[in-house]
């Protein structure tokens, strides 16, 4: 191996392991130690000059407290849930929502398409704080939607949004739409239309021609989609400290009050390594379905 | 197959008042005289005159410039280097867990990234300011660097760099003379990408600031938590008009060069004919 070789692929090898793979066992270690008043506010902190004795004192003060109070306090539980829940309920309205546009991209004329798929990218340009506070004004008990719906004389009283899980499905919904629609357009504008054509030929309605044919072609980029929206929503802490208030429990808020407002790090730490367990099953199968569509385009 | 169907008419036009009636909304009440930002009280660009003079926000803005500008040029050089170790390296020991590195920050939550990162930097010692910053976007903005240069070094045709090694080239050369000028756009992309993520983030730099640094989203955050203010409407609109300029001239740019691509190719065909 040259040494040109061995630096191109030492350097970034060198920055993941320091800043990225080191901190989780970081982590890991102080989600077993104690919470202390001093800093850093929690104990044991290692000492290398006490030598193997110092190391042995160490271990032996290191236990898994944090996790079993996690365990017993109903609060954790109830937030990684909701969590859970909320994402999958978003996921499944972001689908809902982004496939009827990526289909209707696909679907429009050539030359169109490249306008419509700038006007997708464009929200994600944007900055995401931005686009969350755009939904406080619309949302809010005196927010525009509500000064809308009784304008029109829906509703007598301004309804309850704000501070609701509804809210955070919208917010979520909302900023996560391009991640939806990008994947399901690309694997819809690649479909052989002569598929649809021979179905319709052989007497198949276009509705159901949708359902047998287009549908389940277009389901790699349905995955990718879902994926991309459920991960990073489980851990999501903007949109609910934004727009969930105090009526709706993320695992990220938690997280961070811990960290922020506690002051707890090592339950802040337990916290963070029970939800990269949850999250670690649906990443390890995005990441099999990415290789899978790689090895499909190449 | 073009469609033209009241379906997919309707959902676009849904779809598209669904993504851009928000931000609209936004804008033009940037432009309200009252501090009461749901009542329309008139015309007025005090707000923002008040942005400008508030030395806070100018502040946070060029600390976050700068932060921007240093990590997403590192992230860069490192994210184009890991592309082409992983796509062109071969074998290596641990190549597995590399290509697990850059994957698993993409859809890592940033509570976790930061809260990570946070207690390195306390561990080691070393200071919490804008040098944090700095090497925390660095390490998952190259990730996303490095996602889209390998998609274009995937793409492209292996044979001339292969040609240019058979002529005497050292492989630093094939690489300068052949391979760079051919992934430069994916290259640009990547730059322009975690330049706009380090712009972005909150959630990571509010764990690795420490108090010296406070970054515009950070400064953002803390006034917004409060409710809906007329200034942060103005900056808002300040920076949706920014990228909204940028955005549409990237896609003219790349546009001319597709049309031009397709001319050159036209006559050289038309030669070889």
């Amino acid at each position: 191996m040259t040494i040109g070789r061995r630096a191109l692929i030492g350097i970034p090898y060198l920055w993941l392991l320091l800043l990225f793979l080191v901190p989780f066992g970081i982590i890991f270690k102080i989600s077993l130690s104690d919470i202390t008043l001093a800093i850093p506010p929690y104990t044991p902190t290692l000492d290398l000059s006490e030598g193997w004795p110092g190391i042995r004192d160490f271990l032996r003060q290191l236990d898994f407290e944090n996790y079993v109070f996690l365990t017993e306090d109903a609060l954790y539980w109830k937030a990684y849930l909701s969590s859970l829940r909320i994402a999958l309920v978003s996921t499944l309205l972001a689908l809902c929502v982004g496939y009827p546009i990526a289909y209707g991209m696909a679907r429009a004329a050539p030359e169109w398409r490249p306008t419509l798929m700038m006007l997708v990218i464009l929200p994600f340009w944007t900055s995401f704080l931005i686009r969350v506070y755009a939904w406080i004004g619309i949302l809010s008990t005196e927010g525009y939607l509500n000064q809308f719906l009784q304008w029109i004389g829906l509703i007598a009283e301004p309804l309850q949004i704000m501070n609701t899980p509804t809210a955070v499905y919208v917010g979520i919904v909302y900023t996560y739409l391009p991640f939806m629609i990008l994947p399901i357009y690309a694997t819809l504008e690649r479909m052989d239309d002569s598929l649809l054509e021979a179905a319709e030929d052989l007497g198949c309605s276009r509705l159901s021609a949708f359902w047998i044919i287009t549908f389940p072609l277009s389901r790699s980029g349905i995955i990718a989609g879902c994926f991309l929206v459920f991960i990073p929503a489980i851990g999501e802490f903007v949109i609910p400290s934004l727009l969930g208030g105090s009526g709706t429990l993320m695992i990220g808020k938690v997280l961070w009050e811990e960290f922020f407002s506690n002051r707890d790090w090592p339950v802040a730490s337990a916290v963070a390594i029970i939800l990269l367990l949850i999250l670690v099953i649906p990443i390890i199968l995005f990441q099999k379905t990415l290789e899978k569509n790689q090895e499909a385009d190449a | 197959m073009t469609r033209f169907t009241w379906f997919n008419v309707t959902a676009l036009t849904l779809g598209f008042a669904f993504l851009y009636i928000p931000m609209i909304i936004l804008v033009i009440y940037s432009f309200n005289e009252s501090r009461l930002v749901t009542v329309w009280a008139g015309f007025s660009t005090r707000w923002y005159g008040e942005l400008v003079g508030d030395e806070a926000f100018l502040n946070a803005a060029w600390v976050t410039l700068r932060v921007a500008f240093v990590s997403s040029t590192i992230a860069t050089v490192l994210g184009t280097m890991a592309a082409y170790v992983l796509v062109r390296g071969g074998k290596f020991m641990g190549r597995t867990l590399f290509s697990g590195m850059i994957y698993a920050p993409l859809v890592m939550p940033e509570v976790i990234t930061g809260l990570s990162l946070l207690l390195l930097f306390i561990s080691i010692g070393l200071d919490r300011g804008i040098l944090t910053i700095i090497l925390a976007h660095t390490t998952f903005s190259m990730c996303f660097v490095s996602v889209v240069v390998s998609s274009r070094l995937v793409s492209f045709d292996r044979s001339v760099e292969e040609a240019a090694l058979d002529l005497g080239c050292t492989p630093f050369d094939a690489f300068k003379s052949v391979t760079l000028p051919l992934i430069a756009p994916a290259v640009i992309a990547g730059w322009l990408l975690a330049f706009t993520l380090s712009l972005d983030d909150l959630v990571i730099a509010s764990f690795t600031a420490g108090p010296s640094a406070t970054t515009l989203p950070i400064k953002i955050f803390s006034s917004v938590r409060l409710g809906v203010s007329p200034e942060i409407n103005a900056l808002s609109t300040i920076l949706i008009g920014i990228v909204t300029v940028g955005v549409i001239t990237a896609s003219l740019v790349s546009k001319r060069r597709l049309v031009q691509q397709q001319r050159d190719e036209k006559l050289a065909d038309g030669q070889g004919a």
